[in-house]
């Protein structure tokens, strides 16, 4: 065995100068950073009125309403949570089904690879973006002001924000797509109708298909809230039942929500896999 | 043009066609019987959420008209005629939006804290007993699949009114998410020098802080960032439940139809949230390279 070389700490360092004397500013950046973060946290608790005694006092409040909460019971409401709960997997459905009908023809307009030309695609990526920048609960809110309260507003406001997402997730896939197929469409002499059904459709269809499937997942999640402002689904029913402190009722609904969302990603991720294959989901 | 492809005989071509149309009919069949149950599945819903076209129809005009009239000024004009009279309450509402930016972030600081401090206990390869792992990720489920705004009524209830039952209920549900991204990052983290700390005798603890967390900061810091863009449009509409933030003035002047203030925070929100998002883009590129984005 050879024995260690012998270490020379003044030729290291005569040698590697950047490592043994970094200039201040490289040293200093992490601590700073960190101690900016936290003066930025201890403003944030004082001008949010955080104080100790409330926090404790709203805390004790949270172990009473935890132990209100055992054992989770429906009373004789269940039959209309049930009804509730389908309401909101319809919404769900519904409004994921309608976002994608609506967004496949306008994200063929954001697509680089479709329209080329950077003044139509330009505006058409911008309005995707303003979309979703606005919440679902806001969306709620607005259709609640047009159709009226109820599940419809729902599934409109989560077909119209959802029409953001997947026109901006279904124009990354056109965009991944490959070429080669279209080309062989064009030079058989398809037209660009052709070409975008024969060629790009087949590749893209799949991938869209499982976005599509994933969306509902995480739409359950989303129909769950958005009766908090009256838009129909269980939500409204676990808003109403918070407001009456009635807190057996409020967990046995929120156990409800977790199952109902727990099997949908069950049965999606098994849909998911047969459309796909294992592999491309991972 | 003379065609250069060999043709088949007669009797093997047929065999092959059969065998082509079998499974190209069974592929069709498989096709039509999963949109047929899609389709079924489409009604039932359509039942279930009472939707009524012909309501639709009748007042799908308001909804265009409604973006008219958050369009308009009370007296008449477009906003963009008076920018001065369009945002008469910038000040209040660059203050709300402040509230909801603090908000999100000692949300998203707090939350991440949370899941720096349970993720080593979730992951695989790091958590020192099996049903202290089972516990911990449970715990992270339900805290991730509770929506935020659900968490934000009931602490409303417990700690009054107001911004801290958002923050809460921002961390909490962070610590769900993140503490899920992490403990897949830990478990993706090389597991050699642990194994040389292990050997010089080290504690569970010192392993955690010198072989493992030097790999993986760069990684939470990229998911603490994207978590802090996703609660800065969570934080706006906690104020629906009265949370706290922007969301407050937000449905104070959709409920009562102060038209040109909605469009003047819905403006006021929509431009926040791309400013964050362009900036954390940018400061994730800049911190960790580009290979942290992915």
């Amino acid at each position: 065995m050879t024995k260690p070389q012998e270490v020379d700490a003044a030729q290291m360092r005569a040698r590697y100068p950047d490592v043994f004397n970094r200039p201040a500013s490289s040293r200093l950046a992490t601590p700073a950073m960190i101690a900016a973060a936290f003066a930025i946290l201890i403003y944030g608790l004082v001008d949010l009125d955080f104080s100790p005694s409330r926090f404790f006092a709203g805390l004790s409040q949270l172990g009473w309403i935890t132990l209100m909460m055992i054992p989770p019971d429906p009373g004789s409401s269940l039959p209309i949570y049930l009804k509730a709960l389908g309401e909101t997997l319809s919404i769900a459905l519904l409004g994921t089904t309608l976002a994608a009908v609506f967004a496949l023809p306008v994200s063929l307009l954001a697509a680089r690879n479709i329209v080329p030309s950077n003044i139509l695609r330009f505006p058409v990526r911008r309005f995707l973006d303003s979309i979703r920048g606005v919440d679902t609960l806001i969306w709620a809110l607005v259709w609640i002001n047009v159709v009226g309260l109820g599940p419809f507003a729902g599934v409109l406001a989560i077909a119209v924000s959802d029409f953001g997402a997947f026109g901006k997730l279904f124009s990354e896939a056109i965009e991944g797509a490959d070429q080669k197929q279209v080309e062989g469409i064009r030079a058989s002499g398809g037209s660009a109708l052709h070409e975008i059904r024969f060629g790009l459709l087949p590749q893209v269809l799949p991938v869209i298909a499982g976005q599509v499937l994933y969306f509902i997942e995480s739409n359950t999640r989303s129909a769950t809230i958005i009766g908090i402002v009256g838009a129909g689904g269980i939500g409204l029913q676990l808003a109403e039942q918070i407001r009456v402190l009635e807190w057996q009722k409020v967990s046995f609904l929120i156990l409800m929500i977790l199952v109902a969302v727990a099997a949908i990603d069950f049965i999606s991720g098994k849909l998911r896999f047969a459309i796909i294959g294992r592999r491309a989901v991972a | 043009m003379t065609t250069a492809v060999s043709i088949l005989p007669e009797q093997q071509l047929a065999a092959l066609n059969a065998a082509y149309r079998q499974a190209v009919s069974r592929r069709r069949l498989r096709l039509l019987l999963g949109a047929a149950i899609f389709a079924a599945a489409l009604v039932l819903a359509a039942i279930g959420a009472e939707v009524n076209l012909r309501t639709l129809f009748t007042y799908f005009g308001n909804f265009l008209s409604y973006f008219d009239r958050i369009l308009t000024l009370d007296s008449g004009q477009r906003v963009w005629t008076d920018i001065g009279e369009w945002f008469w309450g910038w000040r209040k509402w660059l203050k709300m939006l402040g509230e909801t930016l603090l908000i999100s972030y000692v949300g998203t600081l707090i939350g991440a804290a949370l899941a720096f401090c349970l993720n080593f206990f979730a992951a695989e390869n790091t958590s020192p007993a099996p049903w202290l792992r089972f516990v911990v990720r449970r715990l992270l489920e339900f805290a991730r699949t509770v929506p935020g705004i659900v968490f934000a009524l009931v602490f409303v209830i417990a700690f009054g009114l107001g911004p801290m039952a958002g923050v809460l209920a921002i961390a909490i549900h962070s610590t769900g998410a993140l503490g899920k991204l992490f403990s897949e990052i830990v478990e993706n983290a090389d597991m050699k020098p642990v194994e040389g700390i292990r050997s010089t005798g080290a504690s569970w603890l010192s392993c955690m802080r010198f072989a493992v967390v030097p790999q993986v900061t760069a990684g939470y810091a990229s998911y603490a960032l994207l978590r802090f863009e996703i609660n800065v449009r969570e934080a706006s509409v906690m104020g629906f439940v009265g949370a706290g933030g922007i969301g407050q003035e937000l449905v104070v002047a959709i409920r009562k139809f102060y038209y040109s203030d909605v469009s003047a925070i819905l403006l006021t929100i929509i431009i926040a949230v791309f400013i964050i998002d362009i900036a954390t883009g940018w400061l994730r590129g800049h911190l960790f390279g580009k290979e942290a984005r992915t």
